[in-house]
């Protein structure tokens, strides 16, 4: 499988590149022009890509991310309403369209980058290929946590600031009064000496004229008064009556329904294909072979096999004769291929340590070693995860031999409109992509499998067409979090402080820095050595920090106790000269009551970790009894920079940890015959209401840059729980999930032996 | 034939008697509130009330509601329209994220407190655990269901101290 890079342009530095987006500028007329007649009605004005303001006054924010429910598109309209000086009451938002107009050079270059120059390095990789373009600029691709801290923070805001400087300057011109004269405040224009005042709505047509300020002038934090400010998320309401709209609600005329199924072991193929059966039943309209769907690049390069639909006039129709077809795959040669095969292949390549590449390197590690008095070694694994989106995928498509038009929810509208061209055959032009809420995404909904298989049977059955997966296809056709080995050795001296930290795991992808520890040990070797198998891969809420926040804040409580130290003051003393790091880990261990004594048979356990920005520390309080694990709290504290929606921000973060704390406890895919094992949240289940922690979450607005929400919850909280157990049992759980752990002591583990003693 | 009344509505429909209810409701009689999440009574994503009682729709044949009196979440609200008391506390919490698992949220929910009104924390969570949730808001819905059980009782009260 090819290089997967979700993130590839971002990590060159495109929008990470300082001074890079320093002006957002409009070209005068030119949004209305190429773009307007895709997102303005009777009486609105476009007056930036991504605003537009109506005669009644209400001005909407047209925003580039979807909506899975991290509330991002109400943070990211509070952003755009606080430049703006609007008032919150007359602010809409609508998702912006999967056109090619909303990401194509001229919008990109002319109105968001107007005046800038790209580095040379740069100009090819985007004169090359828009839609790397767009992925740079945020503009389509939700994830990464990216929605607020990239396009709100670099440009929706500078997109409200600049359009209220054109609000004032077309008043100035018609008012015949200098420019710093005007106020602006709850969508409106004011020259107080005059006593005028206007709505925005007054001039919105003459401001789409004016050619802005390439630096618009933001506002400093201390002037917030929309940001900071926890506004009632608009999506709510019709997601408590039924009435919000999912990709699945959707219904076209004449629409017939499809169930599929697609080669259990990947990149398979069909050899044999026998539907008698399943054509004799009422209902059933058309069986179709898809040949094996691929894809790379920006979609997270996939392949997957072939797989075979029943289209029928209804889906349980279509289910019951999918589950009488006779179907025969070829395994490709991976029959053997099994979870034990492929870490024995792991534990092979880590030992081996052929062509290890190294991410740090810094001091003499075999001298340090030497010069150790304790060394620590110790192996960690996690399996493949699944994403189980509530939702799952499913589309609905109409296409005839020159257009394409598809209902979906997804996480990269414009990607899979491409996708949908490139492998249809069809231009950009003829694909039109309707993207609706997602019931959950969490990186599963950027593959565009789904979407491609359900435009291929609507081709061939010449009508609408809605495909759904069961949820058996859902869990066996996944992109799955990989499975990953990890080693470790340390070596603490006389005075049991850390001194060296070494580690090998399988297969990088991103984010680069997620093995990399935050704390000053002075010598460290950390690399990876690759180790491929057949199971597709993809992106898994906060991506590699998944498996290394488990792997690494576990591995540091390891050296804390073989030092005989408190883990949490052993990682404060190593993070004297990183005082953000160092003020989370101090809160979270205050506001846990880090030290209080707990009863027999329960445990405390810490974590720390940074990842896509922000900090969060976590502590976890378990009760271990027979065997079995109880996480009864889980405390958090965020450091995000600024928190625009703090009530979103810990809904964010308390849904991070406890997906994180289902795949924890419960998660495990496993191969068997080259094939995954599990089908339903029978075996492969989530943490639900009876046990659900109690959380807290607090925030800490540090000024710093801002990072995102959406992921850095879910990578603390395994490690966090592992640590507690050791507290509570003084076992160590280095392979996930907990429940395959035996926790129980050594009594219960013999309870007779232990019924004599008594 | 299948006739049984919907959301106050009688309806009849004309389908393969072991069709699930939910794909019924979904495809031929344009409800779509109700979700989709497994088709194997493991989600509650499904959840409608049959008579008054919380049931999951992927298993129930329609056969089976002959005659019964079937409530969706579009049938959660007043006749007046307006909001049944958990769905205003679902609000006010802020309970959704993706919101998909929430209309089987909130009819498990409507049922235990329809014969439950102060239920305990143990009570919650065994009304609620058939009801996956994989954004994980399993706090806020507890908290929103304790809004309203609180509120029923203070209420309650009131009426005591009234009458
Ligand atoms: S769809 Fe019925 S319980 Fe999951
Ligand atoms: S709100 Fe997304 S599954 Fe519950």
């Amino acid at each position: 499988m090819g290089k997967w890079t979700r993130r590839g342009v971002l990590s060159a530095g495109v929008v990470g590149g300082t001074g890079l987006v320093i002006g957002i500028a409009v070209r005068p007329g030119n949004p209305t022009e190429t773009a307007g007649h895709l997102v303005t009605g009777k009486g609105e004005n476009l007056l930036h890509i991504y605003l537009k303001i109506d005669d009644q006054n209400r001005a909407t924010a047209i925003l580039p991310h979807s909506e899975m429910g991290q509330g991002a598109q109400t943070a990211l309209t509070q952003m755009l309403a606080e430049e703006l000086d609007a008032d919150w009451d007359l602010m809409r938002f609508e998702e912006a369209p999967a056109d090619g107009a909303y990401a194509n050079m001229a919008l990109g270059r002319g109105y968001l980058f107007a005046g800038v120059n790209f580095p040379d390095a740069v100009v090819p990789t985007v004169d090359g290929l828009v839609l790397k373009l767009a992925d740079a600029l945020g503009m389509q691709i939700t994830g990464g946590s990216m929605s607020i801290r990239s396009t709100g923070q670099y440009f929706i805001r500078a997109a409200g600031a600049a359009v209220r400087e054109m609000l004032v300057n077309a008043a100035s011109k018609a008012w015949g009064v200098p420019q710093d004269e005007i106020r602006t405040a709850n969508s409106r224009l004011y020259h107080d000496t005059s006593g005028r005042s206007a709505p925005y709505s007054e001039f919105a047509a003459a401001a789409a004229r004016v050619t802005p300020s390439s630096t618009p002038k933001l506002k400093k934090a201390g002037q917030f008064t929309v940001m900071g400010q926890s506004k009632p998320r608009h999506d709510i309401p019709s997601k408590v009556d039924g009435t919000a709209m999912f990709a699945m609600d959707v219904k076209r005329p004449g629409m017939v329904y499809a169930a599929i199924r697609r080669t259990p072991v990947a990149g398979g193929t069909l050899l044999r294909l026998d539907d008698s059966k399943a054509r004799a039943m009422s209902g059933v309209i058309d069986v179709i072979k898809i040949d094996a769907l691929k894809a790379s690049g920006m979609l997270g390069a996939y392949s997957a096999g072939d797989s075979v639909a029943v289209v029928a006039d209804s889906y349980w129709r279509a289910e019951k004769a999918l589950a009488v077809l006779e179907l025969e795959w070829s395994t490709k040669g991976k029959e053997q291929v099994s979870s034990a095969s492929i870490f024995e292949q792991f534990d092979r390549d880590i030992t081996a340590g052929v062509n290890r590449l190294v991410d740090v390197a810094s001091g003499d590690a075999d001298a340090a070693f030497d010069s150790a008095t304790t060394l620590l070694t110790a192996d960690y694994r996690v399996p493949y995860l699944a994403h189980t989106c509530m939702e799952p995928p499913n589309a609905t498509a109409e296409v005839t031999a020159d257009r394409a038009e598809i209902w979906i929810g997804c996480q990269n509208p414009l990607g899979f409109r491409q996708h949908l061209a490139a492998n249809l055959g069809l231009d950009l032009e003829q694909v039109t992509l309707h993207n609706y809420f997602m019931g959950g995404g969490f990186g599963r909904k950027s593959n565009a499998d789904y979407a491609l298989q359900t435009a291929i049977i609507a081709r061939r059955v010449g009508r609408p067409v809605q495909m759904v997966y069961s949820r058996a296809e859902d869990i066996k056709q996944d992109f799955y979090r990989p499975a990953v080995q990890s080693r470790f050795k340390a070596g603490l001296d006389a005075d049991g402080k850390l001194i060296a930290w070494q580690n090998t795991y399988v297969d990088k992808h991103e984010p680069a820095e997620a093995p990399l520890i935050p704390y000053a040990v002075p010598t460290q070797d950390i690399g990876h050595v690759a180790s491929p198998t057949h199971v597709p891969f993809g992106a898994w809420r906060s991506v590699d920090h998944s498996q290394h926040g488990f792997f690494t804040e576990s591995f540091i409580d390891e050296a804390a106790h073989a030092a005989g130290r408190d883990p949490y003051e052993f990682r404060a003393e190593m993070l004297k000269d990183k005082p953000r790091l160092l003020a989370v880990l101090n809160r979270v261990a205050q506001e846990a009551n880090w030290g209080r004594p707990m009863e027999e048979g329960r445990g405390r356990g810490i974590s720390l970790q940074e990842s896509f920005g922000s900090i969060v520390g976590q502590v976890v309080e378990v009760t271990v009894s027979g065997g079995k694990t109880w996480v009864d709290r889980v405390v958090a504290v965020i450091d995000a920079g600024y928190a625009v929606s703090p009530d979103g921000m810990k809904a964010q973060i308390e849904s991070g940890i406890i997906y994180g704390l289902s795949a924890a406890m419960y998660g495990e895919i496993t191969i068997e015959q080259g094939a995954v094992a599990q089908s339903s949240f029978a075996d492969y289940d989530a943490i639900r209401m009876h046990d659900a922690p109690v959380m807290e979450t607090h925030i800490i607005n540090s000024g710093a840059a801002m990072g995102g929400a959406g992921e850095p919850g879910t990578p603390g909280v395994a490690p966090a729980l592992a640590n507690a157990i050791f507290d509570a049992t003084g076992k160590r759980v280095r392979t996930l999930p907990v429940i395959k752990a035996d926790l129980r002591s050594d009594a219960e583990a013999s309870p007779s032996v232990a019924a004599v003693g008594a | 034939m299948t006739t049984f009344t919907l959301n106050g509505e009688v309806r009849t429909v004309n389908t393969d008697p072991e069709t699930p209810a939910l794909w019924v409701i979904r495809e031929q009689l344009d409800l779509t509130g109700t979700k989709f999440g497994c088709g194997m009574a493991q989600c509650g994503a499904c959840t409608i009330h049959v008579n008054g009682r919380a049931q999951r729709s992927c298993i129930t044949p329609v056969s089976s509601l002959e005659g019964a009196s079937v409530t969706t979440i579009e049938g959660l609200k007043g006749a007046d329209g307006t909001l049944h008391a958990l769905q205003q506390a679902w609000i006010d919490q802020q309970v959704p994220q993706c919101g998909y698992c929430q209309s089987g949220q909130l009819m498990s929910a409507a049922a235990l407190l329809a014969e439950n009104p102060s239920p305990s924390d143990s009570d919650i969570d065994n009304a609620m655990r058939g009801n996956v949730c994989r954004c994980g808001m399993y706090g806020r819905i507890r908290s929103a269901i304790k809004q309203v059980a609180d509120a029923s009782f203070y209420d309650a009260m009131e009426g005591n101290q009234n009458g």
